[in-house]
């Protein structure tokens, strides 16, 4: 079998056999313990300078943010990102609980469906996991609440995140998946795709010169709900 | 893919000699190391995380059987397949059987050099599968019949007029009196154009930057977005990855990152990092509904407990290349198979033989910048001069050269005739060369004199000056 001659290969060439119990038990030890390595210092911050860090670093990659003080906000920045955007009034919805309690009823002729993104779609809302400050980076691990192809498919991604869900480093919200993505499934904590995603899709090929809306969306915008009292400046 | 790494000489003769080519070439060089110094600058733990990053991978390399079978049985766990695959040909086989019982017709591509390795394109293409490269640069060259010429910016060779000119000759079915004002019109058509190919592929081939033994994950790292469209719409996703792409977890992962994007484009952080471990799960609406795992060795386990082991913690970033006067001066084409650059010049003759490749790690000029920025400080000079030992040995090297060496070794080794024998031709050559300061021409050193004039010695050697002033100093 591939598998043996190419384990067998390894071993030959490393001058060794299988690994000893004892060390294979070390190796196993450490994959459980998952050590940190260096973190940057750049995010030992408080959380109101961790928001603005976040906030910086989304920026200087053309993302833009709009803060709000609470979820019925929403439909609002939505409404006047649209018509600023010149995007036509119409969003496909993550099914996502957070989502679910915006109360749209003020803003009727948002034209609105739940779902999955199909190609016609042009605007997307979304719930994100986590955002890490160190890159302006969100986190989106897929589960039937966050799907995929919301982050893909449309010209507009919009995403909410809560102050209280932003971490330093990329660690911090690993670990917060480590805590809580086992309830999407029983092999583990990793769901079948985690995006990280920093800014909108871009491409450098021409010319090596930057060019944004590659083959992702060509706009993030984040609605930052400041929902942490201890992340406000 | 062809390899033509033996005819070097030639091969940079005509680059050297190609207007367009060296215009790009001028562009971009400066370009992506004013990036990468700033981002480096930019993270005060830069150099502190390149000496954990080594760590990380010499500690998998070392445990490489280990951490491969503990993959493995985590991306089963998750419902994913793996197929173990020695040679590229396995590696063909593999991708093309799954292909076929998939019953695909047309495959997107995501970015990745080990499908050129493998020479995966023409493979299907026999077997009547039409592969789309989706990635923009690995686009146009497919549709001009081109290798990447680098490693990360596959289309670096190419100018705006190139695209253009590709573009209207393809795209028959678009308006031909359309203009192309600027670079955005160009990338708004490959939007439009590659949308179609994506909805309507039946599998996804993508590469990838790392896989995580912890979690069975595979993880591609992109800017377009290219490689999420390939391994989310289709039914199938195929992750091509070599054996020595694993690390153990997520936190080992993360130190690597945050050196990619740094050392490649001069990003803190690439726009798209996305983990994919297994197929759909109950109750999503969108992703592959099988995953599979192509992990294939062709001939790295081999260079595993020897000289060239560290080039197995190449980490496929490109700031070799990018820093280098000798790939800036010819391009990546005039290397003659997949890998140019520094990292090429190590990995090609490891890979297809150094009687194929032998040229590859002559052409360099032991600047040393390579090793300086190689964000896994792989000591690229040093396995050059490996590899020019070893063609020594295996009597690859031209008769005259090693006569020469034999020659220059002979006085080498003996200190009193080396010391009269450089007096004499520091002296001569000083006489000869007074007027004019230089040499156009020299017996016996065209090779050198061909390109560039040889600046005539003062007269003296460097010994003699030196114990001129010390005696100098002393009194």
């Amino acid at each position: 079998m591939s598998r043996d001659i190419i384990l067998a290969g390894i071993r030959r060439h490393l001058r060794r056999g299988p690994l000893p119990p004892d060390q294979a038990a070390m190796l196993s030890a450490r994959l459980a313990e998952h050590p940190r390595h260096i973190i940057p210092k750049r995010v030992q911050l408080s959380r109101p300078e961790l928001v603005s860090l976040f906030v910086r670093n989304l920026e200087k990659e053309f993302g833009s943010v709009a803060r709000l003080a609470e979820l019925a906000a929403v439909p609002q920045a939505v409404a006047e990102y649209l018509a600023a955007q010149n995007l036509p009034n119409e969003l496909v919805i993550a099914p996502h609980p957070d989502l679910r309690q915006i109360p749209w009823a003020s803003h009727p002729l948002l034209k609105l469906r739940e779902g999955r993104a199909e190609p016609s779609d042009l605007v997307s809302l979304s719930s994100a996991f986590a955002g890490i400050a160190e890159t302006g980076t969100l986190m989106f691990p897929s589960a039937p609440e966050r799907p995929t192809t919301l982050n893909l498919l449309v010209e507009a991604a919009i995403v909410l995140l809560r102050t209280s869900r932003l971490v330093g480093p990329y660690e911090d919200a690993w670990d917060l998946l480590r805590a809580e993505g086992t309830r999407y499934n029983s092999s583990g904590f990793m769901p079948r795709n985690v995006m990280l995603i920093t800014g909108p899709s871009r491409s450098a090929d021409i010319e090596q010169t930057l060019e944004l809306g590659a083959h992702g969306p060509r706009r993030l915008h984040v609605l930052l709900l400041e929902d942490d009292p201890t992340a406000k400046g | 893919m062809l390899v033509t790494s033996p005819a070097f000489k030639e091969n940079a003769s005509h680059a050297l000699a190609d207007a367009a080519l060296q215009k790009a070439l001028a562009r971009a060089r400066t370009h992506f190391q004013r990036r990468r110094a700033d981002a480096a600058a930019g993270l005060p733990e830069f150099e502190d995380l390149r000496a954990r990053a080594r760590e990380i991978k010499d500690h998998t390399l070392a445990h490489l059987d280990f951490y491969l079978e503990r993959y493995a049985e985590n991306v089963e766990r998750a419902g994913g397949f793996v197929h173990w695959c020695r040679t590229a040909e396995d590696a063909r086989a593999a991708i093309l059987e799954i292909c076929e019982r998939a019953g695909a017709r047309t495959v997107t591509k995501g970015k990745s050099m080990l499908t050129e390795e493998i020479g995966l394109n023409e493979h299907l293409e026999r077997h009547g599968i039409t592969p789309v490269e989706t990635d923009l640069g690995e686009y146009i060259l497919q549709l001009r019949d081109e290798p990447p010429s680098h490693i990360i910016a596959p289309a670096y060779h190419l100018n705006l007029d190139d695209w253009e000119k590709s573009f209207r000759e393809h795209h028959t079915g678009l308006p031909p009196e359309r203009a192309f004002h600027e670079r955005r019109d160009i990338l708004t058509e490959a939007r439009k154009v590659l949308r179609e190919r994506f909805l309507a592929a039946d599998v996804g081939i993508t590469g990838a930057n790392f896989l995580i033994a912890e979690t069975g994950s595979s993880v591609i790292v992109t800017n377009e977005g290219n490689g999420d469209l390939t391994q989310t719409l289709p039914h199938v996703h195929i992750a091509l990855a070599s054996i020595e792409k694993v690390v153990p977890t997520l936190e080992d992962a993360f130190c690597l990152l945050r050196l990619l994007a740094r050392s490649a484009t001069g990003q803190d952080f690439s726009v798209y990092t996305t983990f994919s471990t297994g197929p759909r799960r109950p109750g999503d609406l969108d992703g592959p509904e099988e995953y599979h795992v192509v992990l294939l060795d062709n001939g790295r386990s081999a260079m595993l407990g020897g000289e060239f082991q560290p080039m197995l913690r190449c980490i496929r970033c490109a700031a070799c290349m990018n820093h280098c006067p000798v790939y800036g001066a010819v391009g990546g084409h005039a290397y003659g198979w997949v890998y140019p650059g520094p990292m090429g010049a190590v990995l090609t003759p490891s890979l297809v033989g150094v009687d194929q490749a032998g040229h590859l790690p002559n052409a360099s000029t032991f600047c040393g910048r390579c090793e300086a920025v190689c964000p896994m400080q792989i000591p690229l000079p040093q396995m050059m001069r490996h590899w020019r030992e070893r063609e020594f040995e295996r009597h690859l090297t031209p008769a005259t050269v090693r006569t020469g060496l034999g020659l220059w070794a002979y006085v080498a080794r003996r200190p009193t005739l080396y010391r009269w024998a450089t007096r004499a031709a520091a002296a001569t050559l000083g006489w000869l060369g007074r007027k004019r300061g230089r040499f156009a021409s020299l017996p016996f050193a065209g090779g050198w004199t061909g390109g560039r004039d040889l600046p005539a010695p003062e007269g003296e050697t460097f010994f003699a000056r030196y114990a001129k002033t010390q005696r100098q100093g002393k009194a």
